[in-house]
């Protein structure tokens, strides 16, 4: 289970195999494979031209237009963009979708650590443990929340059931009509079904710092706490990166867990970003205002990304 | 971060163990701890398989009862009825016919492509490579309406082989990343040897590269099929008739209830088969599933 330390850049990969055989003088018979290579290639380039590069291009072009679901698209400049930074739900959406991720983004990675310092060790016990904590990530998001929507429901829910009978909460009390609880339960949701996929992670990038370095540490007389401030955690940074850079974008795009459990409620308060895009253009038909929105979407995660990686990989170097 | 140095109260003596094996918490602790959490992680599941398999009169009873007084496969049975015109055991063909679909396609091609990208360069191979590569960092769900009206205008709208297309085709990139690693690892010298001794390039890829390279399909297959039968989003926008509606979908009409009650027992059935062969086929190939996500993240 290990794995090199991060390698972000696709020509970073090693492949010394293939190159090397490019690198030869071209014989005939390596022009024939070349041909052979662009044929087996054509499937997936199909593919992904039709169900890729042209619905985004087609994307740019309808964000552009006012696009109803019937009738002709008509050209209307960047008028959908302008509207969007007036668009009080979109904004709001925006902003739950910030807090949602700013708040989630700790919660998972602290919980991921957790679990990956706990199991990090060679013993039939700490596999059993790895097995069972990422057992929630094979799982569906969609089937997680419908299970943790049964869980949490008023009086039938399990979970409500045995903090109504603590005295912590009234079971006949509806938790997803109030916007904290709600988004606490979706929190919970999230954490138990990703944070497993997050130790996984983590305990590869674990595994991949050198004994020896382990070694060299302790022998110098550091103590635990010492080795994992100083040692494990730089070292862990690129799988920190990475990490990091999942999780938020996936909270950035996050629909199925407020969809299905919350519907957006109380009174749009867990409308996210993807959420109010599949608004705009599945319910109120405004597709052309709905692309303008994934514009600024795709835009926004991107830049988000960069910024982390640029962070999370510079302070290395300085 | 300091949340984990947090439960290491006592640092274990440099002499304790020469290698890590984090002895971050002396080992009765560490049981205690471990079994809590794995107590806390397996919980939302065993209420999912005692929801199911309750009687529905005991499924629908408040207070929920934590350990089931009756047994009945009456939930199970209740998929196959209809629900207010909605067909779960459709709906599970459905959710199977797409899962298969995408896998084979995205297997069959990924491993085509990443074969000829490893091995077989052309002019233009790497720019290709790394455009497929771009793709993993677009969002599918930012270009799902023009793919709902390029579907349409190929006549697969509410169709659930074009959702298998849509889906083969964003699982494609991670395949392809995967397939051409795995063909890259195999020393070039087998393959040569192979066509120095008269082997065609195809024979040579069929009997030395392709068993080879088997994890690599293996582990593109998983996590496809995985990816397609678990897909929510896609199939919610994507497929417009009920009763080509997969699993997932399916199950949100039961969790939004009939006439303001909803049937636990039979919507946690339903769950239960949603996640069951998910947790089967993970226990089963587990070293190809978590091999396959960690050479995917690495990229």
């Amino acid at each position: 289970m290990t794995i090199p330390p991060l390698t972000a850049a696709p020509p970073a990969v090693p492949s010394g195999a293939g190159r090397r055989g490019a690198a030869r003088r071209p014989s005939s018979l390596q022009r024939r494979r070349g041909r052979l290579g662009a044929v087996l290639v054509l499937p997936a380039v199909v593919l992904l031209g039709v169900f890729f590069v042209w619905p985004l291009i087609r994307t740019v072009v309808m964000s552009l237009q006012e696009y109803p679901l019937l009738g002709k698209p008509t050209f209307t400049g960047f008028s959908n963009y302008s509207d969007a930074f007036h668009d009080q739900d979109f904004l709001s959406a925006i902003k739950f979708t910030l807090i949602y991720t700013v708040v989630t983004t700790p919660v998972l990675l602290a919980v991921g650590l957790l679990l990956a310092s706990l199991v990090r060790r060679n013993t039939r016990g700490a596999r059993v443990f790895q097995t069972i904590f990422f057992l929630p990530v094979v799982i569906g998001l969609a089937s997680a929340s419908y299970l943790w929507l049964f869980l949490w429901q008023s009086d039938i829910g399990p979970v409500t059931d045995l903090l109504d009978k603590a005295g912590l909460l009234d079971s006949s009390n509806n938790l997803f009509a109030h916007p904290g609880p709600a988004f606490l339960i979706v929190l919970g949701t999230v954490t138990w079904k990703v944070a497993g996929l997050q130790m996984l992670l983590l305990l590869s990038g674990m595994q991949s710092i050198p004994v020896e370095v382990n070694e060299a540490a302790m022998v110098d007389g550091s103590s635990r706490r010492q080795l994992f401030r100083y040692i494990t955690l730089p070292l862990l940074r690129p799988t920190l990166a990475l990490v990091l850079v999942f999780s938020v974008a996936g909270s950035l795009l996050a629909f199925d867990q407020f969809y299905i459990m919350t519907g957006g409620g109380p009174g749009n308060s867990t409308v996210t970003g993807v959420y109010q895009i599949y608004r705009v253009s599945f319910v109120q038909f405004h597709l052309g205002y709905g692309a303008a929105l994934s514009i600024l979407l795709m835009i926004g995660l991107g830049i988000v990304s960069c910024v982390q990686m640029l962070l999370l990989r510079n302070v290395d170097n300085a | 971060m300091s949340a984990v140095a947090a439960p290491a109260p006592a640092p274990a003596r440099p002499g304790a163990g020469r290698t890590p094996k984090s002895r971050l918490l002396p080992p009765i602790a560490w049981w205690v701890v471990c079994v809590c959490l794995a107590i806390l992680f397996l919980y939302p599941l065993y209420v999912l398989v005692t929801q199911s398999i309750k009687s529905p009169a005991e499924a629908a009873q408040t207070p929920p009862t934590l350990f089931p007084h009756s047994f009945s496969l009456q939930n199970f049975k209740d998929l196959g009825t209809d629900q207010g015109g909605l067909s779960l055991v459709k709906s599970i063909w459905n959710s199977l016919y797409i899962s298969v679909l995408a896998t084979v396609l995205t297997v069959v091609v990924s491993t085509l492509a990443g074969y000829a990208f490893a091995r077989l360069p052309f002019r233009g191979s790497r720019i290709i490579f790394f455009v497929t590569l771009i793709t993993f960092m677009v969002p599918f769900q930012a270009i799902i309406t023009p793919l709902f009206l390029t579907l349409k205008s190929l006549g697969l709208q509410n169709n659930l082989t074009g959702l298998a297309l849509v889906i083969a085709t964003f699982n494609l990139p991670f395949g392809i990343f995967v397939m051409r690693n795995s063909f890259s690892s195999v020393p070039a010298t087998l393959e040569e040897a192979a066509l120095i001794d008269g082997a065609s390039t195809f024979m040579a890829f069929r009997r030395i590269m392709l068993p080879l390279a088997l994890p690599g399909v293996v582990s593109t297959g998983l996590l496809t099929f995985f990816a397609a039968w678990n897909e929510f989003f896609a199939s919610l926008i994507l497929i417009t008739d009920q009763t080509k509606y997969t699993l997932p979908v399916s199950l949100g009409i039961l969790s939004a209830g009939q006439n303001n009650a909803v049937n636990w027992g039979l919507l946690e059935a339903g769950v239960l088969v949603t996640v069951l062969p998910c947790v089967v086929i993970y226990l089963v190939l587990q070293k190809y599933y978590v091999a396959g996500l960690l050479s995917g993240a690495v990229k």
